[in-house]
């Protein structure tokens, strides 16, 4: 069994990209906060993508990704109409969801795209939900669009402030929830400093605050604890227990740290995709 | 060939030895150890047993082989025919050849060796069964007439489309329950959550003691019987136990394995370099990561390694971390080499090959640097104390006596948890206090109708053999009723 794209997006170029794959299976049965594992070939490695948009009628689930080391950038080199060996899904606990009143939805960078999916989740149960992205310029900034169609409100934050309010995102966070106290919820998904960043904003606020944790992952099945990080004082895979867990507890600092488990590694494989994409013997 | 065995005498023969690679030249690569026997080995190993009257062998064996006709197929040099014999209980030969315990099962109670010292030993029955598998395998290559033979016959058994049966999970218990299933003609479809099926034949056990290749053999052969294999299905989540009966399925066997790995719960334990003994060799071995970068998926080195744990697990990851290029690789146990549940070959091939065995001491904490970087494991002494439930001396902390031991790698190899997955999805599903499925000792059958269950997510981690013996037992009353009127 394979899994076709059926349609390439390049959002930001040699950067960031979105891909619609046929696989029916993960799509009727995807929610909200769910996450796939997939292999770009015989010889890849298993990676974690967060679901960014499901279509169960279509039998489509959308993924963006963030070209960050080979697997992601020979991700990049597919194209429509070719399929991936490997397509595992969904996975992880989905979002809990519930009519609560106001949410406010935080991405940033490529985050942006899962946080969309969990933001359609929480207004088709009724929520007013508060979308806040930010990205270094109004040319990087994602789902924009796609978060106007449900969200009431969609706040943004550029660096150059090219769009939206100069700065970043947490700084019109706060400024909304000193606006309006009445926020059940905050979610935020994206690069560990900003998700450690908005759990302290909202901190003192007293809001509770979820987050959604890129571990490393091997199985995805909670077969191995690569994934393992520290909430609460207690160890939790992120994997089974998560990915989402609630942003004032988690270590970020730990979680940091595994990120940078195989940093080596990470760069001699990338290194070497590189030299064979030069010498044409890329796919 | 000569006659039919006559009126053996037994007199003292050895047991015919397996030619193995040298340890050090092993280390230096991943394939297997042991290379297994010519055909005069087998020959003469075979001619060992003296085919008694009531075998004692097939008793020890969890799938009942009929041992004593396979070796005796042998004796009468009919190796297709030995082959059908093993075929007819065991799906997966050439596997249980390799990684079965023998010394506590078939060989184990093989009559030769209650006397040893007259005898030589008890039969070789893995060698044998290893030898049987891997040579029908390499005759069928070469389109041998005899074997095709074999496998044509099993090939045309009467289908049965209409009577589906899925196991969730492709490990031992679902392959087994899958090929006893096909041969009736019964349609199975496995779904497997990894993107390989195995189970713990190819994600756990390392490729210098089970090549990959014989597994994917076996599986090979099992789609040969018309077994679908759905991978990248996880169970529980993709697809649930009553979506699989509504889909017209008569049975569900979940085969799921053992699951989460077991970590100490001392500190420091979620540093940079502290791996889970199922994280560590499912890189390795699943990932193929001992062919990085040639391969994706990356493994963490080091000069220094420390495995936890005392069974066959651990001696896999110890083993690993030589190959890796480790220069000390230590066995960190709390009780003696003695209490050590891994097999006794295995801790024999890990110390010839230079793993050192720190025993009688356990973790009291994972040092690690400024960066959280494991630099060191302090290790509480421990001594013997009274028996315990299981009869293995209770480890005793030894009060104020710590040690320290500096390794840049630990991998904890210390047992595993229910995964939980399946089982929060499935209700009804019973439970047994520790966590695991409660299922009928004799059926397999869990508190679901037509829903059967085997393996480590029933006993909790134990071996592949068993694991088979659990899918033979669910196969059998699966078969049963799908052909009868229960269902």
């Amino acid at each position: 069994m394979s899994y076709r794209i059926l349609q390439k997006k390049i959002l930001i170029p040699g950067q960031t990209t979105l891909l619609v794959i046929d696989a029916p299976h993960v799509a009727a049965k995807a929610k909200p906060g769910n996450f796939v594992i997939l292999r770009t070939s015989e010889k890849g490695e298993r990676i974690p993508l967060t679901i960014a948009d499901c279509d169960a009628k279509a039998g489509t689930v959308t993924i963006v990704f963030l070209v960050v080391g080979k697997s992601t950038a020979e991700l990049n080199t597919f194209e429509e109409g070719m399929s991936l060996p490997d397509f595992c899904g969904p996975l992880g606990k989905a979002t809990h969801i519930e009519k609560q009143g106001t949410v406010i939805c935080v991405g940033g960078g490529t985050g942006v795209a899962a946080m969309h999916h969990i933001a359609k989740g929480h207004a088709a149960a009724g929520n007013h939900v508060v979308a806040v992205i930010g990205a270094r310029n109004k040319d990087l900034l994602l789902f924009c669009t796609e978060l106007g169609t449900f969200c009431p409100e969609v706040l943004v934050a550029t660096d150059d402030g090219s769009v939206g309010h100069k700065g970043f995102v947490t700084e019109v966070l706060k400024k909304r929830l000193e606006e309006d106290k009445d926020v059940s919820e905050v979610v935020a998904i994206g690069p560990v400093p900003m998700m450690e960043a908005v759990a302290k904003v909202t901190k003192p606020f007293g809001v509770k605050t979820t987050v959604s944790l890129n571990s490393i992952m091997v199985d995805g099945i909670g077969m191995c604890g690569a994934c393992r990080c520290t909430v609460g004082g207690e160890t939790k895979f992120a994997c089974v227990d998560g990915p989402e867990f609630d942003g004032h507890a988690v270590d970020f600092g730990e979680l940091r740290l595994r990120l940078g488990q195989f940093k080596p590694e990470e760069q001699e494989s990338m290194k070497l995709f590189q030299q064979k994409c030069q010498c044409g013997e890329g796919k | 060939m000569s006659d039919a065995p006559e009126k053996k005498v037994m007199k003292k023969t050895p047991r015919t030895e397996m030619p193995t690679q040298a340890p050090m030249l092993r280390i230096q690569n991943y394939l297997e150890v042991a290379l297994g026997y010519t055909e005069a080995d087998a020959k003469a190993e075979a001619d060992r047993c003296i085919q008694c009257k009531k075998p004692m062998c097939r008793q020890g064996c969890p799938v009942e082989i009929d041992i004593k006709g396979f070796i005796g197929q042998l004796q009468k040099g009919d190796l297709p025919g030995a082959y059908k014999v093993l075929r007819d209980y065991n799906s997966l030969p050439a596997v249980c050849g390799r990684v079965c315990p023998q010394e506590t099962q078939c060989e184990g109670s093989c009559i030769l060796g209650k006397n040893p010292d007259k005898t030589g030993g008890p039969v070789c029955i893995g060698r044998l069964e290893r030898y049987v598998a891997d040579t029908f395998a390499a005759r069928l290559a070469q389109g041998d007439s005899a074997c095709l033979q074999i496998t044509g016959e099993a090939a045309c058994r009467m289908e049965r489309p209409e009577l589906k049966v899925a196991c969730i999970g492709g490990g031992p218990s679902s392959l087994t329950v899958a090929g006893y299933l096909a041969a009736l003609g019964i349609k199975v479809t496995v779904f497997e959550a990894l993107h390989e099926v195995g189970g713990v034949l190819v994600y756990g056990i390392p490729e210098f003691r089970l090549p990959k290749e014989i597994v994917r053999r076996e599986v090979e052969a099992m789609k040969a019987l018309g077994v679908e294999f759905k991978t990248n299905w996880v169970g529980g989540k993709a697809i649930l136990v009553n979506e699989l009966f509504d889909q017209g399925y008569k049975a569900v066997f979940l085969g799921v394995g053992a699951g989460l790995p077991q970590f100490m719960n001392v500190p420091g334990e979620n540093n940079i370099g502290v791996f889970s003994a199922n994280e560590y060799l499912t890189r390795v071995n699943l990932g193929r990561a001992y062919d990085f970068p040639n391969h994706d998926t990356p493994i963490f080195k080091a000069d220094n390694v420390a495995v936890i744990g005392g069974g066959n697990v651990a001696m896999d990851a110890a083993r690993t971390a030589l190959r890796l290029g480790a220069k000390n690789v230590y066995i960190v146990y709390r009780r003696t080499k003695d209490e050590m549940p891994a097999r006794h070959e295995e801790l024999e091939h890990a110390i010839e090959e230079g793993v050192q065995l720190k025993c009688l001491c356990g973790p009291l904490e994972f040092v690690g640097d400024e960066n959280k970087r494991l630099k060191s494991i302090r290790l509480q002494k421990m001594c013997l104390g009274e028996p315990d439930a299981s009869g293995r001396c209770r480890p005793v902390a030894m009060e104020g006596q710590t040690d320290e031991l500096e390794v840049g790698l630990a991998v904890i190899a210390v047992g595993t948890r229910p995964n939980p997955i399946l089982l929060e999805a499935t209700p009804g599903l019973k439970l047994t206090k520790r966590g695991y499925i409660e299922a009928d000792p004799e059926t397999g059958e869990t508190s679901i109708h037509g829903v059967f269950a085997g393996g480590d997510i029933v006993t909790g981690a134990a071996t592949v053999i068993s694991a088979m013996g659990a899918g033979r037992k669910a196969a059998k009353e699966i078969a049963r009723r799908v052909l009868g009127t229960d269902l």
